[in-house]
């Protein structure tokens, strides 16, 4: 005979909708649990001595004195890179080299200074390092649209390369430039705009605004954004009211790439103490790919999005050199990706409905599976 | 012959999300009969069999099995209790061969090295125990032979594998023997790729009963087959039945209903409405059950007015992607005021044609005429700017409303402006176009409306996570200068969509992935017809519609007809083709096998037409 199964315990069903509200409010019991476990985090490699500090530490290091200008300057660059990554994300176009984009236009703009410096205006300068920062940012992301409308490469692994390229490119140059073979050019004397209203860093702030507007503008209200939108749902559909599917590829990672330019251009010359490394995007280019994403390709979204990860990275950077946990920068990298592992987690119960079944034949739907 | 209950579903309910596929159904399904499940599209029918067969698990209720009560939580419970559902898309491996798709997933029986070193062993002490004192000889021979097979276990294992594993050759021919005894007329050692969709169906069927089955459910097996398939499949359906099998099948097509069950169990909306016994009922009840309320299933085929060739297809010939030739050679005429059915087991170049109408698939040879019912209408500048204008007047194709040649020499762009709006220059005759080279874009832009329902609605002319707004914007979205999009003019279309073809949705921004099949439809015909087409291709328009939805679109093709529209209709419901069309064009292997008329044609007529070549090409295999 057949032998008698249990029923399952656990029970996913599928949901249709949710409220507005109850989303969020499962999102934001996913980021206050992020902030709990990186507090625990944090007392277990203390050794049991900080909890309570750990927070108060953050806080600190977030928003203490001047430091808030330092975090708004974070929080404008990562935010410029995750606008720069949404308009190809949402055309399903696997964009990984926004860190090498943003490199290039970082370059230019190092470049003009270098050449340029002290033979034009400070204003017109700043003007020329704009528009080649913007090119160079352009041709890098345009390279891998090109091949892949010409030859249909594969837009992930080209993106990837092309990141390598611009380092070891940047590199090669900052030894030619470099007068006693250090490998550092040190700060460059001109184009820095960081001071010109009086505030450092609150420029960026300013440009970075105005840019979330038109990007948001851009893929809500334009036609092209509309297009984009079209060809990352349905290539066929595309097709079939007549978009020109590759033409579309190719705009809009220019556009991409144009944006992650002028992000490289306000990491030279909207920093007070302009200079390039290597280093200078420092996994921006990455971040911002996870930013885009977790804001649904909403740049009003993103907004805070960028700005409660930035708020983790700096916070639990000080948090680390506080309580004298190992390498700053290994610290917050773990409590970024605790913050990131449970958000993208708890999207899983904004999907679906978990039920328990407490008692057989006794159906009890525990509906809200991400709010315990 | 006693009908014992096989199955016996109580209070069965099943929700996802909001949707309630199923509410409280009880049923009961008997060895030794056929069961239909009627209902429309959505109305619950497969969702209920899948929780029968372990693919869903039910929010509420019992299963008995043979009257006991069974926990299906996968489909090898459902095989466990010999429940095997043949689905509507088939599960098979298309570079297997019949054989290995039916036999794949059988176990080897089950040969442990342990297990065996340990009877091994029981029979070493045994030997050891049972001997005298003085046999020393008798027990090296027992230790000998116990390491013997021990070392020789490893071995005999991979034997097994081996045989089991590449030695199914003997398995494949009694597979066919089986088949053969049952009357399927299929070959296991073809490939799956090679089969047509009645084979394959058929292999599904055979697997299901190799592995022991004896309740079947086939959920809408006749959607793909021709008339005589559908003959060939019944007579299976009915061996089983005296088999003692019980066997249920999914459907909404009433007259197959009647032909082969022998009770309907009838749902809608997710609710079981009502199981009788089919010779105590009839069509009309059926559908009355089925929809709810009182429906009149009848289509008004007017005779066509003047029909005038407005698309002339000569010679036309599509590759497919894999480069074999999809349309072959295809010649012959769309008239305005016209509905042509096109016939044909699906995949038999359909989409090619259409879609090589269309611009979509490049067209290897041929030409695809149009003629744009132009004569005495004023020319616009929706698809025409200035200079185009002037270049046709030059040419001499205008006239003014009494008659004369428009000449625009000398005349100022305002003046000219002002003519053109005022409706003051008319064509002479129709617009004569080549259709061939033209992109998708440059067809629509030259003002002839390819009106295209693609198959695939959620993949191709509609996106998914698009609101239904947004979606109508597909076709217009480009007009105008503004960089921006105006979507005042698209939500009042959806709206008038909505209201018009009564769309259940929750709002015009639901995206339209959330609606149901038939929604979706309505959505993409309404859109399709709002452009005031002149030529309106519709492939498979109805598929996974409700009876009401179905009508509504006929109708709706009808009045395009009406208004002189050349209408394209690709169907696989030849009852609906036969009722619809003025004429049936049916396609076979990418060749026209034949051209009928609709109000004469008989449904076996088309039926052969549509495998006339595949015989014709036995034939002369045979004959060589």
């Amino acid at each position: 005979m057949h032998t008698k199964k249990r029923e399952p315990f656990i029970h996913i069903m599928k949901r249709a909708d949710m409220p507005a509200w109850k989303m969020w409010l499962i999102r934001a019991v996913a980021v206050l649990i992020a902030f709990l476990v990186s507090g625990l985090v944090c007392l277990i490699l203390t050794k049991g001595q900080h909890f309570g500090g750990f927070y108060s530490e953050m806080i600190k290091g977030a928003f203490h004195g001047t430091r808030i200008y330092s975090l708004l300057q974070s929080w404008a660059m990562l935010l410029c890179v995750s606008l720069a990554v949404t308009p190809a994300f949402k055309m399903k176009f696997w964009n990984i080299g926004a860190e090498g984009q943003t490199l290039m236009g970082a370059f230019a703009s190092a470049i003009v200074i270098w050449y340029l410096g002290g033979k034009v205006a400070g204003s017109l300068l700043i003007i020329i390092m704009l528009l080649v920062s913007l090119v160079f940012g352009a041709i890098w992301g345009v390279i891998p649209a090109l091949l892949k409308a010409k030859w249909n490469t594969n837009e992930t692994l080209f993106t990837l390369m092309m990141n390598y390229i611009a380092t070891h490119l940047v590199l090669f140059t900052i030894n030619q430039w470099a007068p006693d073979g250090s490998s550092k050019i040190g700060i460059l004397k001109y184009g820095s705009f960081s001071s010109i209203l009086g505030q450092k860093y609150i420029i960026n702030v300013v440009i970075v605004t105005v840019l979330t507007a038109i990007v948001f503008v851009y893929l809500r209200f334009s036609k092209h954004g509309y297009e984009l939108d079209v060809v990352g749902e349905s290539v066929n559909t595309a097709k079939y009211v007549g978009i020109n599917v590759k033409k579309v590829i190719i705009r809009t990672m220019i556009l991409s790439g144009a944006i992650c330019g002028i992000a490289g251009f306000l990491l030279v010359g909207g920093s007070p103490t302009p200079t390039l490394n290597a280093d200078l995007v420092g996994g921006r280019g990455f971040t911002a790919i996870l930013v885009s994403w977790l804001s649904q390709f909403n740049p009003i979204i993103m907004i805070f999005v960028t700005f409660l990860v930035v708020f983790m990275q700096r916070g639990s950077s000080q948090a680390a050199s506080t309580f004298n946990i190992g390498d700053s920068e290994a610290f917050n990298g773990v409590i970024v990706g605790i913050f990131f592992l449970l958000v993208i987690a708890s999207e899983f119960f904004v999907r679906y409905k978990v039920v328990i079944k407490l008692k057989k034949d006794k159906i009890k739907a525990v509906r809200e599976g991400g709010a315990k | 012959m006693e009908k014992s209950v096989a199955i016996e579903l109580k209070g069965i309910t099943k929700r996802f999300g909001e949707v309630t596929a199923n509410k409280d159904v009880n049923l009961d399904i008997k060895r030794g009969e056929v069961l239909s499940i009627l209902g429309e599209n959505g109305s619950g029918k497969t969702t209920l069999m899948n929780m029968i067969s372990g693919i869903y698990y039910p929010d509420e209720g019992k299963i008995y099995a043979n009257g006991q009560e069974v926990v299906i939580r996968s489909p090898k419970d459902a095989f466990d209790l010999k429940i095997g559902m043949i689905h509507q898309h088939f599960k098979l491996i298309d570079l297997f061969t019949a054989a290995d798709n039916i036999l794949l997933g059988e176990k080897m029986p089950t040969f442990s090295i342990k297990e065996e070193a340990k009877k091994a062993e029981i029979n070493l002490e045994s030997v050891m125990i049972t001997a005298d004192g003085d046999s020393k000889k008798k027990y090296d021979k027992a230790f000998a032979g116990y390491y013997r097979k021990l070392i020789s276990l490893p071995f005999v294992k991979l034997g097994k594998i081996i045989k089991f594993n590449h030695l199914a050759r003997k398995r494949a021919e009694n597979l066919q023997k089986i088949a053969d005894k049952y009357g399927f007329e299929i070959d296991l050692k073809k490939k799956i790729y090679d089969m047509s969709v009645s084979e394959k169906q058929t292999v599904e069927i055979i697997k299901v009963l190799y592995k022991g089955a004896d309740i079947l459910i086939l959920d809408e097996p006749t959607a793909v087959l021709t008339p005589q398939e559908i003959r060939k499949l019944f007579d299976v359906l009915r061996k089983m039945r005296e088999d003692g099998k019980a066997v249920v099948i999914i459907t909404h097509k009433l007259n197959e209903v009647m032909e082969i069950s022998d009770r309907v169990a009838v749902l809608r909306k997710g609710e079981h409405i009502a199981t009788v016994n089919t010779a105590e009922t009839n069509e009309q009840e059926l559908t009355d059950m089925m929809v709810g309320k009182k429906v009149e299933l009848n289509i008004d085929r007017k005779t066509p007015v003047d029909p005038k060739p407005r698309l002339i297809i000569e010679h036309m010939t599509v590759r497919n992607k894999e480069g074999q030739k999809a349309i072959d050679d295809v010649s012959f005429t769309i008239n305005g005021g016209e509905i042509l059915g096109i016939a044909g087991i699906s995949g038999n170049g359909q989409k090619e044609l259409l879609e090589g109408i269309a611009g979509l698939q490049k067209v290897e040879s041929g030409d695809i005429i149009f003629h744009n019912p132009k004569k005495n209408k004023p020319v616009t500048f929706f698809h025409k700017d200035l200079k185009k204008i002037k270049k046709m007047a030059e040419e001499g194709f205008f006239h003014y409303p009494d008659g004369s040649k428009v000449d625009l020499k000398g005349k100022k762009k305002k003046e000219i402006v002002k003519l053109v709006n005022d409706e003051q220059i008319l064509f002479y005759e129709d617009e004569v176009i080549n259709l061939r080279h033209k992109t998708p874009r440059q067809i629509q832009e030259l003002g002839i409306k390819l009106s295209f329902v693609p198959e695939d609605r959620l993949n191709m002319g509609l996106v998914g996570n698009m609101s239904i707004v947004d979606n109508m914007m597909l076709r217009s979205y480009r007009k105008g200068k503004s960089i921006f999009v105006n979507r005042k003019r698209p939500k009042n279309l959806a709206d008038h969509i909505i209201d018009e073809l009564e769309v259940v949705t929750p709002s015009d921004q639901t995206p339209v992935r959330r609606l149901s099949g038939g929604n979706v439809q309505k959505v993409l015909v309404g859109r399709e017809i709002s452009s005031s087409p002149k030529v309106l291709m519709a492939a498979y328009p109805v598929r996974g519609l409700d009876i009401n939805s179905s009508y509504l679109i006929y109708n709706l093709l009808n009045q395009q007809k009406e208004k002189n529209v050349a209408v394209v209709y690709v169907g696989e419901d030849l009852d609906v083709l036969l009722e619809l069309c003025d004429r049936i064009l049916v396609l076979c292997g990418g060749k026209i096998s034949g051209i009928v008329d609709g109000r004469t044609a008989k449904k076996d007529e088309i039926g052969l037409l549509m495998t006339k070549l595949s015989n014709e090409e036995d034939e002369t295999e045979v004959n060589a």
